[in-house]
């Protein structure tokens, strides 16, 4: 099959050259993506009427717009009014919200086609795509393996070349590690530079929503549509956004770049290790200069995050109890029987772990120990960020410690699961922006992804290095789809 | 109660703030539509959406904080409180824990008629968002829920346990209201649940440092009822501890109609809410300007109004607490006392006739259509002689109803005395003539016999004659 996306460029010159009513397109594209998705299962379900439907609505004007008929993939998380929203949990089936996710209204208002839905780890609990309530998503390098997660299901679909582009949310590394794992772009924007207005939350102190890519110029493209203060979320920042794409080609020579110790662990494995290597000294022939660093507080990054997280998700996801929407435990007999029933039978097991772990840190007699002390970590690990930066202007570290594993593999082990988000994580804590791009292949041809972190509001610091290092490599040319 | 014991008093209230929209979101907060018309995806808490904090709310709230002159936080934040009840969409509520947005305030109340007062402190008072209601039927195996009150801005406002009786508990909550209504922040009503209030009530031996153990009660659908059901538990509790028994800490409800408080649940462990700071509103300072702004735009309060009105306008103390008990009653005497320059028959004519029609159609100044204006107009014709006491009353009464001049209202019914010495001759005569022996009565010393006369010649003239020009004339005649 034809890599009609290989970029958003590409894709729209073809588009412009089939020269067709968009209606035929889209119905083209369903098909086309319904075909590769029989052996990937990114989409659970595809709701083809509906993307016709909106399609025709897109309007004349909508012809010259920066994503016009852009086929792009939405993760479950993402609501889409009237379209199926249920975070790939049997506890919001058919829970159709009444209304669009800030991101989802931008992207249609720039003439991209939404496939909405893509598949997730329930709530984006996971890393994996395994937890899914409709069964895992496979990776597209290697259909036995997982495509990481929890965005697993719009990154495979990118990578895989059934969509152009995605958005997926990134609480603990949700974007980073699976496009890691799938050879994608995956870019965490700074917590507050993307309106979470419409995202399920998960952590909604952790969570942002960024763009998967084939590659940086897509990425810079996407977040110039996303980014930008929203009203309806309080937590997002009233700062002006810069042009992204403009920032794509400015010169990265003398930049200079951390590498923290604390990041090169044993736990790394040896594929990892290599492409790393290999990746700094590109970094340093194109005049950027790498200095040592030192994040002493990471080691405590999994802990907290696995205090925080749950935490607010604990509380975040109470409303779902069987009594104004999604899934109802039918047999109830009074009140606190639908309470049980419903939850019992509506959550995955990872979901009903973690909201006993966040209820646990909540508790009273607890709350100083777990959830205050993990609040001041949190500092701990912003205030390292402040003091590196102090000496480089972004930081290079792995994205995960070892390739995609195989399905199944760490499913009965959560602790050695919660430990491929360890380089991810503390992105999230400080808020950071973060980017993980390919950097090359492990053993079985599976993608490796380095990335990069820089200051609060500093993406375009991000755009500007991924995008030299990609230009400077081959790694983004070679598509899984094209195996 | 007996002298061996004294009370312990402590008073929760929550007071739905009077602004347009919830606190969250941009639902309307007005009462009494049909149910679940008045809510969005916020405040129906469904997946994905954040709330947005309405700074009317906190802008209310800082008026409440400065009127009791409470200390003010420098930073609003919010937390959540999490439990599950079905009128909780999102099954936490956004409230405030560790810092509440004022603190440290007072209450001040009179302890008895000589005006020594007592102040009670105010240990809190916090931003939140109310629930929803839900509607049993006891004839259906389930219950309805009304979310058109979920999210609507409550001010809890927490006393420290300093009440020391029923009616000093109703005393400040008096004084609270009164002060709400002031500051035009709520409408503070009982009914229709934006005031509510629960009450901790514990006994100790006078002299004891240790509090009792605490009963809270619920169900307090009016101050009376706080008044009512509190002189009832301090007596229970009495009683239980002369029994020799101990108090159990629980929560009651007052049944009004059997005038007993009810044991509702034994206060096990405290409830866990899990408090935590509410991540999807983010902390905002609160700065000295804008509090400065707010203060600038308070209302004369309560208390300085009773001073006022004593010193300005000469007022006894029991008619002042009168005027001063409503704003719209206050500002109402001022604007008929600058008309009529009469302070105390101003204030009588508010005291009495306007009072009564409040109370008759239970409605405010606003509502009864009460035009200053008029009101001054009736009084000044009462106070010239154009019209008796007793027409001007029947004057006010059509003026409310119909909206019309005191002046027309005059002329059409034909309430203008008679005030001339010639019209009224005959009139006299005549009385004298019919009533030879109360002239005699009167002339024997019977002095109240002048009175009758004048009745006489009212009744002669069908209430137009000005009785104390009829008084005179009479005296004259028959001396
Ligand atoms: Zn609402």
């Amino acid at each position: 099959m034809d890599n009609i996306f290989f970029s958003i460029d590409t894709y729209r010159k073809w588009l412009e050259q089939a020269d067709k009513p968009l209606k035929d397109t889209v119905s083209f594209l369903i098909e086309r993506l319904l075909s590769i998705d029989k052996s990937i299962n990114a989409f659970s379900e595809v709701e083809g009427e509906a993307i016709v439907a909106r399609a025709s609505v897109l309007g004349k004007g909508a012809k010259g717009r920066a994503l016009f008929g852009v086929p792009i993939a939405t993760k479950g998380n993402i609501c889409l009014k009237d379209a199926l929203t249920t975070c790939s949990s049997r506890i919001l089936e058919g829970f159709r919200p009444p209304y669009s996710a800030t991101v989802t209204e931008k992207l249609m208002a720039e003439g991209a086609l939404i496939f909405n839905g893509a598949n997730m780890d329930e709530f984006a609990f996971g890393s994996s795509c395994e937890g899914s309530c409709t069964g895992p998503t496979k990776n597209p390098w290697d259909r036995t393996r997982i495509p990481g997660g929890s965005s697993g299901g719009a990154t495979a679909a990118v990578a895989a070349g059934e969509v152009a582009a995605a958005l997926g949310s990134d609480t603990g590394g949700s974007i980073r590690q699976p496009a890691a794992m799938c050879g994608v772009v995956g870019f965490k924007p700074t917590y507050g530079r993307v309106s979470r207005y419409g995202l399920i939350a998960f952590a909604s102190s952790l969570d942002q929503i960024g763009p998967i890519t084939n590659n940086v110029a897509d990425c810079a493209a996407m977040l110039e549509v996303i980014a930008g203060y929203d009203e309806k979320d309080s937590t997002s920042v009233n700062a002006e956004v810069p042009r992204y794409t403009d920032s794509l080609n400015q010169d990265i020579k003398g930049m200079k770049i951390g590498i923290p110790k604390e990041y090169f662990i044993d736990g790394i494995n040896d594929d990892v290790r290599n492409c790393i290597s290999d990746a700094i000294k590109v970094f340093k022939k194109l005049g950027a200069e790498t200095v040592d660093i030192s994040l002493p507080h990471t080691k405590y990054a999994v802990s907290c995050y696995y205090i925080i997280g749950p935490a607010e998700a604990s509380s975040n996801l109470a409303r779902y109890d069987g009594v104004h929407y999604g899934h109802r435990d039918r047999n109830a007999r009074d009140l606190i029987e639908m309470y049980i029933g419903s939850r019992n039978e509506g959550f995955g097991a990872e979901a009903k772990r973690r909201i006993l772990l966040g209820t646990y840190a909540l508790s009273s007699g607890y709350y100083e120990a777990f959830y205050l002390k993990a609040q001041k970590v949190r500092t701990k690990i912003a205030d390292d960020f402040k003091e590196a930066f102090k000496v480089c202007d972004c930081i290079l570290t792995p994205t995960t410690p070892t390739t995609a594993f195989k399905i199944g593999e760490r499913v009965e082990d959560p602790l050695a699961m919660y430990l491929s988000d360890i380089f991810t994580i503390s992105a999230n804590l400080a808020g950071l922006p973060a980017v993980s791009v390919p950097c090359g292949f492990g053993k079985g041809n599976l993608p490796v992804g380095l990335q990069l972190m820089a200051k609060p509001f500093e993406e375009e610091v991000l755009i500007k290095s991924a995008h030299a290092f990609e230009q400077n490599t081959e790694h983004h040319k070679v598509r899984a789809c094209d195996l | 109660m007996s002298t061996k014991y004294e009370t312990v008093i402590g008073l929760e209230v929550h007071v739905q703030l009077a602004t347009k929209t919830k606190a969250f979101c941009a639902c309307s907060t007005k009462f009494g539509a049909r149910a679940n018309t008045q809510v969005c995806p916020v405040c129906l808490g469904l997946p994905g959406v954040l709330p947005v904090f309405n700074k009317k709310a906190f802008e209310y709230a800082i008026k409440l904080a400065i009127a009791l002159g409470c200390e003010i936080q420098r930073v609003v934040k919010f937390d959540r409180k999490n439990y599950y009840y079905p009128d909780l969409p999102k099954n936490y509520q956004i409230s405030q824990f560790d810092m509440p947005l004022a603190y440290n305030g007072k209450i001040t109340v009179e302890e008895d008629a000589s005006g020594a007062s007592r102040s009670i402190g105010v240990t809190r008072a916090h931003l939140e968002e109310d629930a929803g209601k839900l509607i049993h039927d006891a004839r259906l195996p389930f219950s309805y829920i009304d979310l058109n009150r979920t999210g609507t801005p409550l001010l809890e406002i927490v006393s420290e346990p300093e009440i020391r009786s029923p009616d000093e508990a109703h005393k400040y909550l008096t004084v609270l209201k009164q002060i709400i209504e002031y500051l035009e922040i709520s409408d503070c009503n009982m009914e229709e649940g934006s005031l509510r209030c629960d009450a901790n009530v514990s006994i100790r031996e006078k002299g004891a440092r240790k509090l009792g153990s605490k009963v809270e009660i619920k169900n307090l659908n009016s101050f009376k009822a706080v008044r009512d059901a509190l002189r009832f538990e301090e007596i229970r509790q009495e009683e239980v501890l002369e029994d020799g028994e101990i108090i159990s800490q629980e929560t009651r409800l007052w049944d009004e109609n059997k005038n007993v408080t009810i044991s509702m649940r034994a206060k096990e462990a405290a409830h866990d809410y899990r408090y935590f700071p509410e991540p999807d509103l983010v902390p905002f300072e609160v700065k000295e300007e804008e509090v400065e702004i707010i203060r600038d735009t308070m209302p004369e309060l309560p208390a300085e109004k009773i001073k006022r009105f004593e010193t300005e306008y000469k007022l006894g103390h029991k008619d002042v607490e009168v005027l001063v008990s409503r704003k719209d009653i206050a500002d109402l005497f001022e604007e008929v006392e600058k008309n009529v320059k009469k302070a105390q028959i101003a204030a009588n004519w508010i005291k009495g006739e306007v009072m009564k029609h409040l109370k008759e159609k239970s409605t405010d100044v606003k509502g009864l259509n009460l035009d200053p204006v008029n009101l001054s107009k009736i009084i000044q014709m009462v106070e010239d002689g154009t019209i008796s006491g007793l027409s001007a009353k029947e004057v006010l009464a059509v003026c409310l109803e119909t909206g019309d001049d005191p002046d027309d209202i005059v002329k059409k019914k034909g309430f203008k005395q008679v005030s001339d010495e010639g019209e009224l001759e005959s009139s006299i005569e005549n009385v004298i003539k019919k009533n030879q022996k109360s002239v005699n009565d009167y002339k024997n010393g019977k002095t109240n016999a002048l009175g009758f006369l004048v009745g006489q010649v009212m009744k002669e003239t069908k209430g137009k004659a000005n009785p104390k020009l009829a008084g005179e004339m009479l005296r004259k005649k028959i001396t």
